[in-house]
C-alpha cells in the first residue's frame, strides 16, 4: 500500500491503496466517483476514459502510481452544472440511449477539442475511434461534436 | 491522512481517516456499515455501541486510531448468515423495538453484557443498559428479550438460530387481526439493516451545515458570504433572501421563513447554510459568514410577553392587534359555570407551571435532497408528514407539486417531533437545485433541541367544583401556553388545552381561556399527547384534592362520574365506545388500590389519573375534499398483494397492521403481502403520523382496499368455479366453494383474476363522517372515535433527599380493539414511560433564551434501571367506526400517568409540586416548609 494526494476535479485527494491499482478504481471505489464506467479493463472499450492533464487516457489501465501531479477530470468535473458545451450539444442532439458509453465518449470528445477546437469530420472519427458505443450512437456523436465545436 | 489497519467484522481494512476521526465516522461513512447508529454523537445515548476486541465501546466518542490492530464487532457482524443470534430473534419476538433505531447499540451492549454475566438477574440487566436510551419501548419489552435470552441460553439453547419475522404460521388460525405480529421491519432493525436518512448514501454528495442565531432577538443588518465563497470546496451558500415565502404546518399561521430573513427570532434560527465537499470545509466556511445584527428587546417568559409591546420589539407584527406578544387566544363557554360553582359542595383552585418537553427521539433529523432535470426534486428526510412536506416544498420553492417527491426511509422516532415541514428541509433541497448535486445534511443532538417543536411550556389554572351529590360539575381554566418563536402547530394546541376538557367527565359547564404566546425561545409545536396532556395534569390533581375535601376515594369519584358510552359532550364531541370504567377498576384492582390508597406508610404512595384522546383530527389541517387517508392495493400475477400507502411508519407499526389487515380480509399469509409506504411519488396521501390517527384511518382506508380486492378475486375466481362471488370463502390462503368443495390456493387465484386482463390494483380510503356543532371553534378536538385509558403508580419519596422511585405503573388504555397486541402494548409502555419523564426529570432549562441542556445528560429521560416495570392491560370496548373496531393508542395512554404520579407523590409525603417536573429538591423544599410550619405551629 502506499499514499497517494491526487488533485481530482479540482480537488485534493488521499488515499492509501496499491501502487497499481488502476485510476478507475480508484476512482470508483475509493472516491466514490462511479460517474467514469468500466467497460472492459484492457484499454480496449473507451468507457473509462477521464483527462489526465489535457490528454485522454484510458482509466482502467493506468495505474495510480504514474498519476503524480497531474490534474485529473472526470465526467462529475467536466462543469459544474452539467453544462459544458460538449454536455449541452449530447442533450440537444440526444445521443445517448444506454448511456454506459457516453462518459467515456464526452470526455474523448473533450480532449479533442482542448488540442483541436475545430476538428473536421475525419479528425473526429480519427479521434474517437476508441471509444465504442453498441448502441450506435457515432453519428449523434459526431454531430454533437461539430455543434459542440461550433460553441 | 493517517493509516488505520483494523479489522471488522472479521475483515481486514486498510484506511487513511483523517486523525479526529471517530470509530463511527470510520463505520459509517468509510465502510458504509451504517448499522450502528449516532444519536447523540457525545456518547450519552448508546446508539453508536460497538464491540473492540469482544468489550463495548461508545464508536462516536472514541478515535478511530486508538483501536489500531483492534477487532472491531458491529451490529452487522453478529447474525451468521440467515441465523440471527437468539437475543436477536427475542427482539424481534418480543416487541422489544420500535423505531429501531436504539436497538443496533442495545444488542450490542446486552449481548456483551449475555456473554460475561450469564446468569443475571433482570435488575443486573436494567443497570447494564443504563447507558444505552430508547424513547420508544419504556424497556419493558428490552429488559423481557433480554432475561428470556439469558435463561434459555443457560438452559443450554443455541445461541445462532434461522430467522423469522413471525412467530407462528398464521395460516393455521386464519385470524391475524389480534394476534402479536412482530413488525414487518423487525429483522431489519434487529441486524442494521434498516436504513434511516443518515444512512442513505448519494454518491458525491455534498454536506450542508447551517448557521445559526447567537443572539434571541435582534434584526440581521448584513449577511457578508464573500469570505465564505471563495473556501475551496464550497460549492453554495444560501440566505433568507433566497426563499421568501412563509411557510408553516397549519395554513392559517405561516410565520416561518426557511432562513431568517430580516431579523431572528430565537438563539438557535437558521441564518445561513453552506454546501461543501465536506463537512470539514463546510464548518470553516460558516465561520467565514459574517453577520451583522442589531440586537432587538427579546422576551422569554409568558407573563412578559402579555406585556404590552412597542411595534418594533414584537415577536411577529401580527401579533400587532394584541399590543402584545400573543400569537392566539381562545376563549370558550359551555354551560354556566359561574352557577356551578356558587351551588358547589366543594370548589378546589391550583396554578401550574409546566416547562417545554422536548421528543427526544433518538434518531436526530437528517435529510438527503437532489435534483434531476427529468425526475425534479427528490428528498429522503426523516419525517411524520411526507405530505404536507410535499406541499410546502412545493410552495416554498416555486415547484409544482407534480415535481416534489418526499420519502419516508426508516425513521427513528417521532413523537410529534417530526410532524412539521422543517426549515431545514427546504435549505437541503433548495441547495440541492442550486448545485446540481446530492446534498446531504445530519442534525447534532443540539441542532435538535433548538429545532424543538416540542411541547409547549405551561402557565395554567385551574379550578373545579364538586356538587353536593359528588358529581363534577364544573371547570374553569385560564391557560397560557409558550409557543417559543413560531406557530407551528400552536393554534391547534390553543384550542386542544380547552376544549379536551370536555371528556372523560361529565361536566355540566366548561369554560376556559387559552392564550398562546411567542416568546424567544425555540418554537413549540405538537408533543405525544399534544395540547391535553398538561391540562389533563391539572385536572387529574385537582380531582386527587377535591376527593380529599370531600373526604372520599378519589378513583370512586371518578367512576361516579365518567361520561356514558353512545354520548355527546358539553361542546358536541360524539362519544361512541368508552371504556373509562372498566381501564380504571382494572387498575385498581390490579394495583391493590384499595388496600393501599391513604394506607402506606410515610413516603411510601399511590396515586391515580384517567385521561382520553382523539384518534384523528375529524378536520383536516388543509381544508379540501380529498380524502384523510387513502391506500392502493395490487395484485399481480405473482399473488403478491403491494400495499400502497401514504402513512408514515415512525416505529410504532403502522406498516405492519396494513399488512395485517390485508391478510386478514384476504384470509393469506402476510408473507404474500408488500407495504410500499410514504414515497410521495407512488403512494396515495395519508396526511401523516400526528394526532393518533393512522392506524384508525389508514386502517379503515387499507380495509376498505382490501375488501374492494376481495371482491375483484371473489368475481374471477367465481366465474371459474361456474358459481356467485358471495358464495366464496377466503380462508387459510385458499378461495374455497363450500358448495361445490371447489378451491384454488392464493397463487391459482392470482392467475385467475389475471388472466385477460393483467394486474389489478384496488383502493380504498377514509374520510370522517361530519361531526360537531356549527360554533365557532366547534371542529377543534373533533373526532370520529375518542381513546380513554387510567393509569395506577406506586412511588417511594425518600424523606431524606426527596428522591422519587416509581416502584410500579398500572395502565390501562381502552384502545377499541389492539389489531397487533404487541406493537399495541409498546406504544401503552413507551408513553407511560414518556410522561413518567415529564412528571420527574424533563424540562427544557433556559438562561435568557440560551438552551442550557440541549444533550441528552442534561435533558434527562428515564433510564432503565429507573423505569418501573409496567402492568400493561388493553381494554378492548370495540369502537363501531374503527377497523376492525381498533381506535388509537399512540398518545391518549400518557395523559393518565403523568397525575398518577404526581398524585402518587402527595399520598406517600402530602406535599403537592404543581410545578413538573417534580425533582428532588422541589420535594425536599416543600418538605422544611410543612416540617417548619408544623415546628411553628408546636
Amino acid at each position: 500500500m502506499a499514499k497517494y494526494n491526487l488533485n481530482i476535479n479540482g480537488k485534493q485527494h488521499d488515499v492509501d491503496v496499491d501502487p497499481a491499482t488502476p485510476m478507475l478504481w480508484v476512482l470508483r471505489d475509493h472516491l466514490d466517483l462511479v460517474g467514469t464506467k468500466y467497460g472492459c479493463g484492457i484499454a480496449q472499450c473507451g468507457a473509462c476514459t477521464v483527462l489526465l492533464g489535457d490528454v485522454a487516457v484510458r482509466s482502467c489501465s493506468v495505474p495510480v502510481s504514474q498519476v503524480g501531479e497531474q490534474k485529473i477530470t472526470t465526467i462529475e468535473g467536466l462543469s459544474e452544472k452539467g453544462d459544458h458545451p460538449l454536455q449541452v450539444a449530447w442533450l440537444e442532439n440526444d445521443v445517448p440511449q444506454c448511456g454506459y458509453c457516453q462518459a467515456g465518449q464526452i470526455m474523448n470528445a473533450a480532449a479533442l477539442l482542448k488540442a483541436n477546437p475545430n476538428p473536421t469530420d475525419e479528425e473526429i472519427e480519427a479521434a474517437m475511434n476508441g471509444n465504442l458505443c453498441r448502441c450506435g450512437t457515432y453519428t449523434r456523436i459526431k454531430k454533437a461534436i461539430k455543434a459542440a465545436a461550433q460553441r | 491522512m493517517e493509516a488505520l489497519k483494523i479489522t471488522v467484522n472479521g475483515k481486514n481494512c486498510e484506511l487513511l481517516i483523517e486523525p479526529g476521526e471517530t470509530l463511527s465516522q470510520v463505520l459509517r461513512n468509510r465502510l458504509k456499515l451504517t448499522g450502528t447508529k449516532t444519536g447523540c454523537s457525545e456518547g450519552s445515548c448508546g446508539a453508536c455501541t460497538v464491540w473492540a476486541d469482544g468489550k463495548p465501546v461508545l464508536s462516536c466518542i472514541s478515535p478511530a486510531l486508538k483501536f489500531a490492530g483492534a477487532e472491531i464487532t458491529t451490529i452487522e457482524g453478529i447474525a451468521r448468515g440467515p441465523h440471527l443470534h437468539l437475543l436477536q430473534q427475542k427482539f424481534i419476538e418480543k416487541g422489544a423495538l420500535q423505531c429501531g433505531f436504539c436497538t443496533p447499540g442495545m444488542v450490542m451492549t446486552a449481548l456483551a453484557f449475555l456473554r460475561e454475566n450469564p446468569g443475571c438477574s433482570e435488575s443486573q440487566i436494567r443497570e447494564a443498559l443504563a447507558g444505552n436510551l430508547c424513547r420508544c419501548t419504556g424497556y419493558k419489552k428490552i429488559i423481557e428479550a433480554v432475561a428470556e435470552t439469558a435463561s434459555l441460553l443457560k438452559e443450554g439453547q443455541a445461541e445462532f438460530i434461522q430467522s423469522s419475522n413471525s412467530a407462528k404460521d398464521v395460516r393455521k388460525t386464519n385470524a391475524v387481526i389480534g394476534t402479536r405480529q412482530p413488525l414487518v421491519d423487525a429483522n431489519a432493525k434487529v441486524t442494521g439493516k434498516a436504513e434511516y436518512a443518515a444512512d442513505i448514501h448519494a454518491h458525491d454528495a455534498l454536506v450542508c451545515k447551517l448557521l445559526r442565531s447567537p443572539y434571541p432577538h435582534a434584526k440581521i443588518l448584513d449577511i457578508d458570504t464573500t469570505e465564505a465563497a471563495a473556501l475551496e470546496g464550497v460549492r453554495a451558500i444560501a440566505t433568507g433572501k433566497e426563499l421568501l415565502e412563509k411557510f408553516g404546518v397549519l395554513p392559517i399561521s405561516r410565520d416561518q421563513t426557511a432562513m431568517a430573513v430580516d431579523k431572528v427570532h430565537y438563539i438557535g434560527e437558521i441564518v445561513a447554510a453552506v454546501a461543501a465537499d465536506t463537512q470539514a470545509i463546510a464548518e470553516r466556511a460558516l465561520k467565514a459568514i459574517h453577520v451583522t445584527y442589531q440586537p432587538l428587546k427579546p422576551v422569554f417568559g409568558w407573563a412578559e410577553a402579555l406585556r404590552p409591546c412597542d411595534e418594533e420589539n414584537l415577536i411577529h407584527p401580527h401579533s400587532a392587534k394584541h399590543q402584545c406578544n400573543i400569537h392566539k387566544r381562545v376563549d370558550m363557554q359551555f354551560g354556566e359555570p359561574e352557577a356551578e360553582f356558587k351551588a358547589a359542595a366543594h370548589v378546589c383552585e391550583m396554578e401550574f407551571d409546566f416547562p417545554g418537553l422536548n421528543h427526544a427521539f433518538l434518531e436526530p433529523h437528517a435529510c438527503l435532497a437532489w435534483w434531476d432535470e427529468y425526475k425534479g426534486l427528490t428528498m429522503i428526510t426523516a419525517t411524520q408528514v411526507p405530505h404536507y412536506l410535499h406541499r410546502t416544498l412545493s410552495s416554498v420553492l416555486g415547484l409544482p407539486l407534480s415535481r416534489v417527491r418526499v420519502i419516508k426511509p426508516a425513521l427513528g422516532g417521532g413523537f410529534g417531533g417530526k410532524s412539521d415541514p422543517f426549515s431545514h428541509e427546504l435549505i437541503v433541497a433548495h441547495l440541492a437545485r442550486k448545485t446540481g448535486k446530492p446534498v446531504k445534511l445530519e442534525f447534532s443532538r443540539e441542532e435538535v433541541f433548538l429545532t424543538n417543536n416540542g411541547r409547549h411550556p405551561t402557565h395554567l389554572k385551574m379550578k373545579m367544583a364538586l356538587d353536593a351529590n359528588g358529581r363534577l360539575s364544573t371547570t374553569d381554566a385560564e391557560i397560557v401556553i409558550d409557543g417559543g418563536a413560531f406557530g407551528s402547530f400552536g393554534v391547534v394546541t390553543t384550542y386542544y388545552n380547552g376544549v379536551l376538557l370536555q371528556a372523560p367527565y361529565d361536566l355540566k359547564s366548561l369554560h376556559f381561556q387559552t392564550t398562546r404566546v411567542y416568546t424567544n425561545k425555540p418554537p413549540s409545536g405538537a408533543m405525544r399527547g399534544h395540547g391535553a396532556v398538561n391540562p389533563r395534569f391539572a385536572t387529574e390533581v385537582v380531582i386527587d384534592e377535591l376527593a380529599r375535601m370531600a373526604d372520599e376515594d378519589p378513583c370512586e369519584l371518578r367512576l361516579r362520574n365518567f361520561l356514558p358510552e353512545n354520548t355527546l359532550t358539553l361542546g358536541q364531541f360524539r362519544i361512541t365506545s368508552n371504556g373509562s370504567r372498566e381501564a380504571l377498576r382494572t387498575v385498581m384492582k390490579q394495583s391493590g388500590w384499595k388496600r393501599k390508597f391513604r394506607k402506606l406508610p410515610h413516603g411510601h404512595g399511590i396515586g391515580a389519573g384517567c385521561g382520553f384522546y382523539i384518534s384523528g383530527s375529524a378536520l383536516p389541517i388543509i381544508w379540501n375534499k380529498y380524502p384523510q387517508s387513502v391506500v392502493h392495493m395490487k395484485l399481480d400475477f405473482d399473488g403478491r398483494v403491494v400495499i400502497y400507502s401514504g402513512a408514515s411508519d415512525i416505529g410504532q407499526g403502522i406498516d405492519t397492521v396494513l399488512a395485517m389487515i390485508a391478510s386478514e380480509v384476504l384470509g393469506i399469509d402476510m408473507k404474500q403481502t408488500y407495504v410500499h409506504a410514504a414515497d410521495t411519488l407512488f403512494t396515495p396521501v395519508d396526511l401523516g403520523s400526528y394526532s393518533s390517527r393512522v392506524t384508525f384511518m389508514a386502517g379503515n382506508a387499507a380495509k376498505m382496499a382490501a375488501e374492494n380486492l376481495k371482491m375483484e378475486v371473489a368475481r374471477a375466481v367465481a366465474g371459474h368455479f361456474g358459481t356467485e362471488p358471495d358464495k366464496l370463502a377466503f380462508e387459510h390462503g385458499c378461495i374455497k366453494d363450500p358448495a361445490s368443495g371447489k378451491k384454488v390456493d392464493w397463487a391459482e387465484a392470482a392467475v385467475i383474476t389475471t388472466d385477460g386482463r393483467g394486474a389489478i390494483s384496488t383502493s380504498g380510503y377514509y374520510i370522517s363522517p361530519k361531526l360537531g356543532g356549527d360554533f365557532k371553534g366547534a371542529g377543534a378536538g373533533l373526532s370520529p372515535s375518542y381513546s380513554f385509558g387510567a393509569c395506577i403508580a406506586e412511588v417511594k419519596v425518600s424523606t431524606d433527599t426527596g428522591e422519587v422511585s416509581v416502584l410500579d405503573v398500572w395502565g390501562a388504555h381502552d384502545l377499541g380493539k389492539a389489531l397487533n397486541p404487541l406493537a399495541a402494548e409498546g406504544q401503552l409502555e413507551g408513553s407511560w414511560h414518556m410522561g413518567m419523564g415529564q412528571a420527574l426529570t424533563e424540562a427544557m432549562r433556559y438562561y435568557n433564551g440560551l438552551l442550557l441542556n440541549p444533550n441528552l445528560l442534561d435533558y434527562k429521560t428515564p433510564t432503565a434501571p429507573e423505569t418501573p416495570d409496567f402492568q400493561t392491560n388493553l381494554i378492548e370496548s370495540g369502537d363501531p367506526e374503527g377497523p376492525f373496531g381498533a381506535k388509537e393508542c399512540g398518545e391518549g395512554a400518557l395523559h393518565p400517568v403523568v397525575p398518577a404520579i404526581a398524585n402518587a407523590i402527595f399520598d406517600a409525603v402530602g406535599v403537592r409540586i404543581n410545578s413538573l417536573p417534580i425533582t428532588a429538591d422541589k420535594i425536599l423544599e416543600e418538605l422544611e416548609k410543612t416540617a417548619l410550619h408544623q415546628n411553628a405551629a408546636l
